[in-house]
């Protein structure tokens, strides 16, 4: 086990619950370094959102505990930042102030948190929209602008819970490359939950497969853990490392 | 053939009405019930002591327009007072409700029981108690308008989405950053549509209280012309309450309205 301080964030040995009786994980544990994507897959209900709390410090695990940079942030929250699968903009405010949430959040001034996020908007693919209301924009790029306040809230790293399910198959695809491109440059450590198999292959340096069905009283684990060889291609997704690590989640799914 | 058929069909259903139709439609449906009227009360068909003319109501309002003025005045005052009141009122209970679980289950009960009390009913009470001055009216005009206030709040901040609060948490927001950024904007909606239905009540509560004592005001003034007969008068006076209780409504949209930008982006894009 590692102690944490060469990895952006370590989970160690997990257990959760929903109400403190039964269990939804046991013993779960991963690692992220920066700059890598990490995949957890599972099948639905086996429990991927409630880890993904944990990691977030929203809910407090029985047992395990949670390390950003060695330091324990164990049931704290505010110290990595958290991307849902809906984009979650406030429909009051425009797509500059929604961006800027985070930095007001932290008692920062408007003036000062639009100057910062302002540069941005061209590096995500918002240009022309700081003045729009959420609901003028498309799906897509209501999601870069929660990529972008999710970047905006400072941390290096950040959980994205099934964040291009909502999304037609044409843009999800577009999105995941975007994202993955980006989350590389700017140094982030990326935790993803998908139960798309493709999804992970194509994304992950690195996938976590879980199994367990915590409503039938089986708690979820680790089942494999994956390391995915990347190769700087055009498209990933015809070569034998993308079909190696597709056939390897597929196995430990059904294992 | 039938699939065209039916899809025309529903097609033609989710048609919405013209701005122009929506307009020309009411009006007009709106001056053939006074024609009927006019024509009813002209012919002698009903008497005039019984139901005056739409004619005749209107000559009257024009005649007693100064008096009717003064009295609305008052009017105005007393609701705008109670309806201030009672927003407040509403809002704090509201807010209560939504942060102490115990508060809400006290309160919610008695709440809706205490809406199920006419109006008309203590009405007599509370000038018992307070006197035939401002203060019986106003109260009337609270009680009868935080309800609304209250209940479509609490509605909103329940209606919230905790994904919403969880994101705001994990960005460290603060319980009051929590109300002010998702909470407070989420019940906004509900609460103009409370607000909306509130209006209303203040204007009816306080010709309600003026009913049973006071020296100004349109219920004082309905009382007056009942006692000496004048149909015509009390039908104007109906009239004007009407148009005060609209212009209130036209005011709580025109507050949305300018409150609510990220509405109307909404509604210009279904438009679309």
């Amino acid at each position: 086990m590692s102690t944490g301080a060469d990895q952006a964030l370590v989970a160690e040995e997990l257990t959760l619950s929903w109400d403190g009786q039964t269990l939804v994980t046991r013993d779960v544990s991963l690692e992220v370094a920066t700059g890598q994507v990490v995949c957890m897959v599972g099948k639905s209900g086996c429990g991927k959102t409630t880890i993904l709390h944990a990691l977030a410090g929203l809910t407090t695990p029985m047992s395990g505990r949670v390390l950003l940079h060695g330091k324990d942030i164990t049931g704290v929250p505010g110290h990595v930042s958290y991307m849902l699968q809906k984009d979650l903009l406030l429909p009051h405010l425009t797509i500059m102030d929604n961006a800027c949430l985070p930095l007001v959040i932290a008692g920062e001034s408007k003036e000062a948190a639009r100057a910062k996020a302002a540069p941005l908007f061209e590096r995500f693919g918002l240009s022309g929209t700081e003045r729009s209301w959420p609901s003028q924009l498309s799906g897509g790029m209501r999601q870069r602008a929660a990529f972008m306040r999710t970047y905006l809230m400072g941390n290096d790293v950040v959980l994205l819970d099934e964040p291009f399910s909502a999304l037609d198959a044409i843009t999800r695809g577009e999105m995941r490359s975007w994202y993955c491109e980006m989350s590389r440059e700017l140094g982030l450590a990326s935790v993803v939950i998908t139960h798309d198999v493709d999804e992970a292959a194509l994304m992950a340096d690195r996938i976590y497969v879980l199994v367990g069905a915590p409503s039938a009283g089986v708690p979820t684990e680790v089942g494999s853990v994956i390391d995915v060889e990347r190769r700087d291609v055009t498209d990933f997704s015809v070569t034998d490392e993308f079909l190696a690590a597709k056939r390897a989640i597929l196995a430990g799914l059904n294992s | 053939m039938k699939a065209l058929e039916s899809e025309h069909i529903g097609s033609s259903h989710k048609r919405q009405p013209t701005r122009l139709r929506r307009i020309v439609v009411p009006v007009v449906a709106l001056a053939a019930l006074l024609a009927v009227w006019e024509l009813a009360c002209d012919t002698g068909l009903v008497p005039a002591f019984m139901l005056p003319s739409p004619l005749a109501v209107v000559r009257s309002l024009f005649a007693d327009l100064g008096l009717i003025a003064q009295h609305s005045i008052t009017t105005l005052e007393e609701a705008a007072l109670g309806l201030g009141i009672g927003v407040v009122v509403g809002f704090v209970f509201a807010l209560l409700m939504d942060r102490f679980e115990t508060f809400y289950l006290a309160f919610e009960p008695l709440m809706t029981v205490s809406q199920t009390i006419p109006t008309i009913a203590i009405a007599p009470l509370l000038v018992l108690w307070f006197g035939y001055g401002l203060a019986p009216k106003v109260i009337l005009i609270v009680l009868t308008t935080f309800f609304p206030v209250t209940v479509s709040l609490v509605s909103g901040f329940r209606s919230v989405d905790t994904d919403m609060i969880d994101l705001l948490r994990t960005m460290g927001a603060s319980r009051w950053q929590i109300f002010r950024y998702v909470k407070l904007p989420a019940a906004a909606e509900q609460l103009f549509s409370g607000l909306r239905i509130s209006a209303t009540y203040a204007i009816v509560g306080a010709v309600i209280a003026e009913w049973l004592g006071g020296t100004s005001g349109l219920g004082v003034y309905m009382t007056r012309v009942r006692k000496s007969f004048s149909y015509d008068k009390m039908f104007a006076s109906i009239l004007v309450i009407s148009a005060l209780s609209l212009a209130l409504m036209r005011l709580v949209d025109l507050l949305e309205h300018v409150t609510m930008p990220w509405k109307r982006a909404e509604g210009s894009k279904n438009h679309d």
